[in-house]
């Protein structure tokens, strides 16, 4: 199911049982599941709202390279990669072919 | 005050009472004579006063939250605040018409534990019958769409039971399987002998855990949470005294652990008197074990104090009698004799049955 997460073309979506909001003392993203939640840098958080069931995974790394013009697109499509394969690994995501 | 110290999670303990009686209940153990449970009132106030602090998770626990009936109430708060609100249950006494109000209402996720996989085994662990009515409770769960962890505590008697617990987490379509070693406070330290496991036993199931883990990445999150009795260091108990948890008891005091009210000499604050806040940063008790001023030989000089800073000091105090003391757990604290002839017991009384001895039963009346 992982593997799905390399696939440019997917779709992913976040699970039903995430909550994606703003943290109130840092102004941060949160990302909460049960009795667990992940803190958001930036780059994190452009992702995780990208991740609608929309956005292919290619989509989402062309969109970074264009807020991210310092940064090269490998580089882009690998924090991609990795932030989506993380969360994957804890069953945060599903996909819409 | 630095991010250092922040309370991300609420644990509230609505209640002591609880249809259950199993032999590792964390609850303290002269829990009967605890006083009257903090209203609901109350409770709304703590959960906004927790929030402004930071709190962004909330975990309704017990005893059995089931057992109050203003526990709609609650979740509705929770949802208001934005609080990710886990309901962490037995299941018992729960209807699907019930778990329905709470989902409409807001609680975004619920834990159900389950002693074994075997009926009669469950229900001999937990002292009452109740297992066939955990499957069904889990059922619903799923059923309503809401994420599903089971949690088993794992001990001498049923941790050979891992490969079925994983496969029953399986056939319920469980989002998360915790498969937790009973930590030894409270009941669990009292009835020790008849719960630690074997080394064998422990290595055993840990390697079917971590198959299984690997097997079911993206479905199922396995956990196979440490056993400190066999560990070389400590846990980081709580991520650090007073760092990241509060944990209110059925009374209304506040605490950095559900067991810090055992400590002698430590004093901690009510929420009917004293803002959450206030007792969060100011109060004594959550001071006490802040920082590293307090550390003792060996932790005061040793480079893993910033990762478990100094184990558990329940543990410290049950079992060395200071609660400063570095977690006998440790392979490096002077005390880890306790540990190795705890564990020399259960190798030589592995194969005999030993009888457990239960909390005793509690009204389920609301109080």
């Amino acid at each position: 199911m992982i593997t799905c997460v390399t696939n440019a073309t997917a779709r992913p979506q976040l699970s039903p049982k995430v909550r994606l909001r703003v943290d109130r003392r840092t102004g941060r993203y949160l990302l909460l599941y049960p009795e667990r939640g992940l803190e958001l840098n930036e780059t994190a958080t452009e992702i995780a709202r990208c991740c609608t069931g929309e956005w292919t995974v290619a989509d989402m790394a062309q969109h970074l390279a264009r807020v991210y013009v310092d940064v090269s697109p490998v580089d882009i499509a690998r924090g991609v990669h990795d932030f989506l394969t993380a969360l994957a690994g804890r069953g945060l995501l599903q996909y819409m072919q | 005050m630095s991010n250092e110290y922040r309370p991300y999670t609420l644990i509230a303990e609505l209640t002591y009472r609880c249809p259950l009686r199993c032999p590792y209940c964390s609850n303290p153990l002269d829990s009967a004579r605890y006083g009257d449970e903090i209203d609901t009132v109350t409770w709304l106030r703590v959960f906004q006063e927790a929030e402004a602090l930071g709190v962004v998770q909330l975990n309704f626990t017990g005893g059995e939250p089931l057992l109050r009936d203003d526990l709609e109430l609650l979740i509705e708060e929770a949802g208001k605040l934005e609080l990710y609100s886990n309901l962490i249950t037995s299941g018992i006494p729960l209807t699907y018409e019930r778990l329905d109000r709470f989902r409409a209402l807001g609680l975004n996720g619920v834990q159900v534990s389950i002693q074994s996989t075997r009926p009669t085994n469950s229900d001999r662990i937990a002292g009452a019958p109740c297992f066939h009515r955990k499957l069904e409770v889990m059922r619903w769960v799923k059923s309503l769409e809401l994420p599903l962890t089971m949690n088993v505590v794992l001990h001498r008697d049923n941790i050979g039971e891992v490969a079925e617990l994983i496969a029953l987490a399986e056939s319920v379509a469980a989002d998360r399987l915790e498969l937790a070693n009973t930590q030894y406070l409270g009941w669990a330290l009292h009835n020790r002998a008849a719960l630690l496991p074997t080394r064998e036993q422990l290595e055993h199931a840990r390697t079917i855990a971590a198959d299984a883990r690997a097997r079911l990445q993206g479905e199922i999150e396995v956990l196979f949470v440490t056993a400190d009795y066999y560990s070389l260091y400590p846990k980081s108990c709580m991520d650090g005294w007073g760092r990241r948890f509060i944990v209110v008891n059925p009374e209304g005091l506040a605490l950095p652990c559900h067991l810090a009210q055992t400590l002698p000499g430590l004093r901690f604050d009510n929420v009917r008197q004293r803002h959450l806040a206030d007792i969060w940063h100011h109060s004594s008790g959550f001071n006490q074990f802040r920082g590293d001023d307090w550390l003792q030989d060996p932790c005061r000089t040793c480079d893993r104090r910033i990762i478990d800073f100094g184990g558990c000091r329940c543990q410290a105090f049950h079992l060395t009698g200071s609660a400063g003391a570095t977690d006998p757990a440790c392979s490096l604290s002077p005390a880890h004799g306790h540990i190795e002839s705890a564990r020399n017991h259960a190798s030589h009384a592995a194969g005999t049955t030993v009888l457990f001895e239960y909390r005793a039963g509690r009204k389920c009346a609301q109080a």
